[in-house]
Protein backbone atom coordinates (compact mmCIF):
# COMPACT_ATOMS: atom_id res chain seq x y z
CA UNK A 1 0.00 0.00 0.00
CA UNK A 2 1.49 3.09 -1.05
CA UNK A 3 0.20 6.65 0.86
CA UNK A 4 -0.35 8.92 -2.02
CA UNK A 5 1.07 12.61 -2.01
CA UNK A 6 -1.42 14.92 -0.63
CA UNK A 7 -1.98 18.65 -1.64
CA UNK A 8 -1.25 21.33 1.52
CA UNK A 9 -5.52 21.92 1.40
CA UNK A 10 -6.26 18.57 2.10
CA UNK A 11 -3.49 17.85 4.69
CA UNK A 12 -4.63 21.06 6.23
CA UNK A 13 -8.14 20.42 6.73
CA UNK A 14 -7.74 16.86 7.96
CA UNK A 15 -6.14 17.71 10.57
CA UNK A 16 -8.65 20.64 11.01
CA UNK A 17 -11.16 18.50 11.46
CA UNK A 18 -9.23 16.09 13.70
CA UNK A 19 -8.55 18.61 15.60
CA UNK A 20 -12.45 19.87 15.70
CA UNK A 21 -13.51 16.60 16.71
CA UNK A 22 -11.11 16.02 19.51
CA UNK A 23 -11.78 19.11 20.97
CA UNK A 24 -15.46 18.56 20.52
CA UNK A 25 -15.11 15.49 22.12
CA UNK A 26 -13.31 16.71 25.53
CA UNK A 27 -16.09 19.06 25.44
CA UNK A 28 -18.62 16.76 25.21
CA UNK A 29 -17.19 14.19 28.21
CA UNK A 30 -16.29 17.72 30.64
CA UNK A 31 -19.95 19.53 30.07
CA UNK A 32 -22.66 19.12 33.22
CA UNK A 33 -25.13 19.62 31.20
CA UNK A 34 -26.82 16.30 29.11
CA UNK A 35 -28.08 18.79 26.17
CA UNK A 36 -24.71 20.71 25.99
CA UNK A 37 -23.00 17.53 25.86
CA UNK A 38 -25.34 15.97 23.59
CA UNK A 39 -25.26 19.35 21.28
CA UNK A 40 -20.87 19.07 21.48
CA UNK A 41 -21.26 15.33 20.42
CA UNK A 42 -23.44 16.18 17.42
CA UNK A 43 -20.50 18.77 16.51
CA UNK A 44 -17.84 15.97 16.54
CA UNK A 45 -20.11 13.87 14.56
CA UNK A 46 -20.59 16.04 11.86
CA UNK A 47 -16.55 16.88 11.70
CA UNK A 48 -16.58 12.95 11.79
CA UNK A 49 -18.88 12.99 9.05
CA UNK A 50 -16.17 16.01 7.07
CA UNK A 51 -13.20 13.50 7.74
CA UNK A 52 -15.51 10.29 5.63
CA UNK A 53 -15.94 12.46 3.02
CA UNK A 54 -12.23 13.37 2.71
CA UNK A 55 -11.90 9.64 3.13
CA UNK A 56 -13.55 8.82 -0.09
CA UNK A 57 -16.46 7.72 2.12
CA UNK A 58 -18.91 10.33 1.13
CA UNK A 59 -22.15 7.92 1.21
CA UNK A 60 -21.63 7.15 5.25
CA UNK A 61 -20.88 10.50 5.54
CA UNK A 62 -24.25 11.61 4.35
CA UNK A 63 -25.28 8.79 6.12
CA UNK A 64 -23.68 9.87 9.04
CA UNK A 65 -25.45 13.58 9.10
CA UNK A 66 -28.86 12.50 8.47
CA UNK A 67 -28.83 9.01 10.92
CA UNK A 68 -26.22 10.05 13.67
CA UNK A 69 -26.50 13.37 14.00
CA UNK A 70 -29.82 13.96 12.78
CA UNK A 71 -31.96 10.65 14.17
CA UNK A 72 -30.21 8.63 16.81
CA UNK A 73 -28.96 12.19 18.62
CA UNK A 74 -32.35 13.90 18.08
CA UNK A 75 -33.42 10.64 20.30
CA UNK A 76 -31.07 11.26 22.38
CA UNK A 77 -32.56 14.87 23.51
CA UNK A 78 -35.95 13.83 23.37
CA UNK A 79 -35.37 11.36 26.29
CA UNK A 80 -33.33 14.28 28.25
CA UNK A 81 -36.39 16.66 27.52
CA UNK A 82 -38.69 13.67 28.63
CA UNK A 83 -37.33 13.03 31.86
CA UNK A 84 -36.55 16.40 33.48
CA UNK A 85 -33.50 16.22 34.95
CA UNK A 86 -33.61 19.45 36.60
CA UNK A 87 -30.88 21.93 36.81
CA UNK A 88 -27.72 20.50 35.76
CA UNK A 89 -25.85 21.46 39.44
CA UNK A 90 -28.17 19.28 41.05
CA UNK A 91 -27.18 16.40 39.59
CA UNK A 92 -23.69 15.90 40.66
CA UNK A 93 -22.57 13.90 37.64
CA UNK A 94 -18.56 13.24 37.84
CA UNK A 95 -17.33 11.05 39.74
CA UNK A 96 -14.71 12.02 42.35
CA UNK A 97 -10.89 12.80 42.41
CA UNK A 98 -9.67 8.81 42.08
CA UNK A 99 -11.77 7.96 39.59
CA UNK A 100 -11.20 10.61 37.24
CA UNK A 101 -7.39 10.23 37.73
CA UNK A 102 -8.07 6.47 37.42
CA UNK A 103 -10.11 6.69 34.45
CA UNK A 104 -7.47 9.24 32.81
CA UNK A 105 -4.74 6.76 33.16
CA UNK A 106 -6.50 3.94 31.29
CA UNK A 107 -7.34 6.24 28.54
CA UNK A 108 -3.79 7.25 28.49
CA UNK A 109 -2.68 3.43 28.65
CA UNK A 110 -5.18 2.36 25.89
CA UNK A 111 -4.10 5.50 23.34
CA UNK A 112 -0.49 3.92 23.34
CA UNK A 113 -2.19 0.64 23.16
CA UNK A 114 -4.02 0.90 19.73
CA UNK A 115 -0.82 3.55 18.91
CA UNK A 116 1.27 0.21 19.13
CA UNK A 117 -1.41 -2.01 16.99
CA UNK A 118 -1.89 0.73 13.88
CA UNK A 119 2.04 0.91 14.00
CA UNK A 120 2.41 -2.60 13.54
CA UNK A 121 2.72 -4.69 10.31
CA UNK A 122 -0.07 -6.82 9.34
CA UNK A 123 1.09 -10.09 9.31
CA UNK A 124 1.19 -11.79 5.84
CA UNK A 125 -1.79 -14.10 6.33
CA UNK A 126 -3.68 -11.45 7.15
CA UNK A 127 -3.13 -9.00 3.96
CA UNK A 128 -6.76 -7.87 2.77
CA UNK A 129 -7.23 -7.90 -0.93
CA UNK A 130 -5.81 -5.00 -3.17
CA UNK A 131 -7.45 -2.01 -4.27
CA UNK A 132 -9.28 0.86 -3.00
CA UNK A 133 -12.59 3.26 -2.31
CA UNK A 134 -11.64 5.49 -5.05
CA UNK A 135 -11.68 2.87 -7.77
CA UNK A 136 -14.67 1.16 -6.35
CA UNK A 137 -16.13 5.09 -6.44
CA UNK A 138 -15.20 5.58 -10.27
CA UNK A 139 -16.74 1.93 -11.39
CA UNK A 140 -20.06 1.84 -9.07
CA UNK A 141 -20.46 4.81 -8.06
CA UNK A 142 -20.92 6.54 -4.34
CA UNK A 143 -23.58 4.65 -3.14
CA UNK A 144 -23.14 1.18 -5.39
CA UNK A 145 -19.72 0.71 -4.33
CA UNK A 146 -21.09 0.31 -0.94
CA UNK A 147 -24.42 -1.01 -2.11
CA UNK A 148 -22.74 -3.90 -4.21
CA UNK A 149 -20.77 -6.07 -1.22
CA UNK A 150 -23.82 -5.07 1.11
CA UNK A 151 -26.40 -7.08 -1.03
CA UNK A 152 -24.02 -9.53 -2.62
CA UNK A 153 -21.54 -10.49 -0.18
CA UNK A 154 -23.04 -9.52 3.13
CA UNK A 155 -26.95 -10.66 1.91
CA UNK A 156 -27.40 -12.87 4.91
CA UNK A 157 -26.23 -10.23 7.40
CA UNK A 158 -28.09 -7.43 6.07
CA UNK A 159 -31.29 -9.18 6.32
CA UNK A 160 -30.27 -10.52 10.00
CA UNK A 161 -30.07 -6.38 10.65
CA UNK A 162 -33.47 -6.38 9.95
CA UNK A 163 -34.42 -9.32 12.89
CA UNK A 164 -32.20 -6.79 15.50
CA UNK A 165 -34.19 -4.07 14.36
CA UNK A 166 -37.88 -5.74 14.84
CA UNK A 167 -36.36 -7.42 18.08
CA UNK A 168 -35.33 -3.54 19.15
CA UNK A 169 -38.34 -1.69 18.25
CA UNK A 170 -40.90 -5.00 20.42
CA UNK A 171 -37.81 -4.15 22.60
CA UNK A 172 -38.87 -0.64 23.13
CA UNK A 173 -42.88 -0.74 23.28
CA UNK A 174 -42.23 -3.21 25.66
CA UNK A 175 -40.17 -1.10 28.03
CA UNK A 176 -41.42 1.92 27.75
CA UNK A 177 -45.22 0.75 27.89
CA UNK A 178 -46.88 2.11 31.10
CA UNK A 179 -47.97 -0.72 33.26
CA UNK A 180 -51.33 -0.93 33.97
CA UNK A 181 -50.97 -1.07 37.80
CA UNK A 182 -48.87 2.29 37.38
CA UNK A 183 -51.61 4.43 35.45
CA UNK A 184 -54.68 2.62 37.72
CA UNK B 1 -3.94 9.64 6.72
CA UNK B 2 -4.20 6.33 7.19
CA UNK B 3 -1.79 6.69 10.78
CA UNK B 4 -3.11 9.87 11.23
CA UNK B 5 -6.98 8.66 11.10
CA UNK B 6 -6.13 5.53 13.16
CA UNK B 7 -4.77 8.05 15.83
CA UNK B 8 -7.38 10.20 15.64
CA UNK B 9 -9.62 7.08 16.39
CA UNK B 10 -7.84 5.84 19.22
CA UNK B 11 -7.97 9.38 20.78
CA UNK B 12 -11.70 9.49 20.34
CA UNK B 13 -12.39 6.05 21.47
CA UNK B 14 -10.25 6.82 24.69
CA UNK B 15 -12.13 9.85 25.24
CA UNK B 16 -15.79 7.78 24.91
CA UNK B 17 -13.57 5.27 27.79
CA UNK B 18 -12.69 7.97 29.95
CA UNK B 19 -16.72 9.46 29.71
CA UNK B 20 -17.77 5.85 30.86
CA UNK B 21 -15.92 5.54 33.27
CA UNK B 22 -16.11 8.82 35.32
CA UNK B 23 -19.81 10.27 34.44
CA UNK B 24 -22.55 9.08 36.50
CA UNK B 25 -25.58 10.12 34.26
CA UNK B 26 -26.67 7.18 32.28
CA UNK B 27 -27.83 9.79 29.24
CA UNK B 28 -24.44 10.95 28.98
CA UNK B 29 -22.71 7.62 29.56
CA UNK B 30 -24.74 5.79 26.51
CA UNK B 31 -23.24 9.31 24.51
CA UNK B 32 -19.82 8.34 25.16
CA UNK B 33 -20.66 4.93 24.06
CA UNK B 34 -21.74 6.47 20.54
CA UNK B 35 -18.43 8.08 20.43
CA UNK B 36 -16.61 5.15 20.97
CA UNK B 37 -18.43 3.37 18.50
CA UNK B 38 -17.81 6.20 15.88
CA UNK B 39 -13.87 5.89 16.62
CA UNK B 40 -14.48 2.41 15.60
CA UNK B 41 -16.46 3.63 12.25
CA UNK B 42 -13.34 6.11 11.20
CA UNK B 43 -11.29 3.32 11.78
CA UNK B 44 -13.46 1.51 9.45
CA UNK B 45 -12.96 4.28 6.71
CA UNK B 46 -9.77 5.24 7.20
CA UNK B 47 -8.30 1.34 6.30
CA UNK B 48 -11.78 0.57 3.04
CA UNK B 49 -9.99 4.15 1.63
CA UNK B 50 -6.58 1.55 1.02
CA UNK B 51 -8.15 -1.82 1.19
CA UNK B 52 -11.82 -1.63 -0.91
CA UNK B 53 -14.72 -0.16 -0.24
CA UNK B 54 -16.16 -3.27 1.65
CA UNK B 55 -15.32 -1.69 5.07
CA UNK B 56 -18.05 1.26 4.61
CA UNK B 57 -20.78 -2.15 4.42
CA UNK B 58 -19.17 -2.85 8.29
CA UNK B 59 -20.00 1.00 9.25
CA UNK B 60 -23.52 0.98 7.77
CA UNK B 61 -24.12 -2.18 10.22
CA UNK B 62 -22.29 -0.39 12.62
CA UNK B 63 -24.63 2.27 12.37
CA UNK B 64 -27.93 0.02 12.45
CA UNK B 65 -26.58 -1.74 16.18
CA UNK B 66 -26.04 1.93 17.36
CA UNK B 67 -29.31 2.77 16.56
CA UNK B 68 -30.94 -0.34 17.94
CA UNK B 69 -29.02 0.10 20.57
CA UNK B 70 -30.20 3.69 21.36
CA UNK B 71 -33.39 2.58 20.99
CA UNK B 72 -33.50 -0.01 23.54
CA UNK B 73 -31.03 1.74 26.04
CA UNK B 74 -32.77 5.00 26.18
CA UNK B 75 -36.33 2.73 26.84
CA UNK B 76 -34.64 1.23 29.86
CA UNK B 77 -33.54 4.51 31.67
CA UNK B 78 -36.91 5.76 30.99
CA UNK B 79 -38.59 2.93 32.48
CA UNK B 80 -36.06 3.01 35.38
CA UNK B 81 -36.67 7.15 35.50
CA UNK B 82 -40.12 5.74 36.51
CA UNK B 83 -39.35 3.81 39.31
CA UNK B 84 -36.09 5.81 40.90
CA UNK B 85 -36.72 9.02 39.45
CA UNK B 86 -33.07 9.39 39.26
CA UNK B 87 -30.85 8.83 36.04
CA UNK B 88 -27.75 8.69 38.31
CA UNK B 89 -25.87 5.15 37.83
CA UNK B 90 -24.86 5.88 41.83
CA UNK B 91 -28.20 5.71 43.00
CA UNK B 92 -29.40 2.93 40.85
CA UNK B 93 -28.24 -0.92 42.25
CA UNK B 94 -31.68 -2.85 41.76
CA UNK B 95 -28.97 -5.57 40.78
CA UNK B 96 -27.07 -5.31 44.15
CA UNK B 97 -27.89 -8.08 46.40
Amino acid sequence: MMEPHYPLFYTFHFYLFGVIAIASALTFVTRKSPVAAALWLVNTLFSLAALYVMLDAQFIGVIQVLLYAGAIMVVFLFVVMLLNLGHPSDIADAMGKWPVIVAGFIGVVLIAQLATIAGTRLLPQFQVPAGNAADDMERYGAVGSVARPLYTEYLLAFELTSVLLLVAIVGAVVLGRRRDRDAG
Amino acid sequence: MLAESLALSAVLFSIGVVGVLTRRNAIIIFMCVELMLNAVNLTFIAFSRFYGATGQVFVVFVMTVAAAEAAVGLAIIISIFRHKQTVNLQNINLMKG
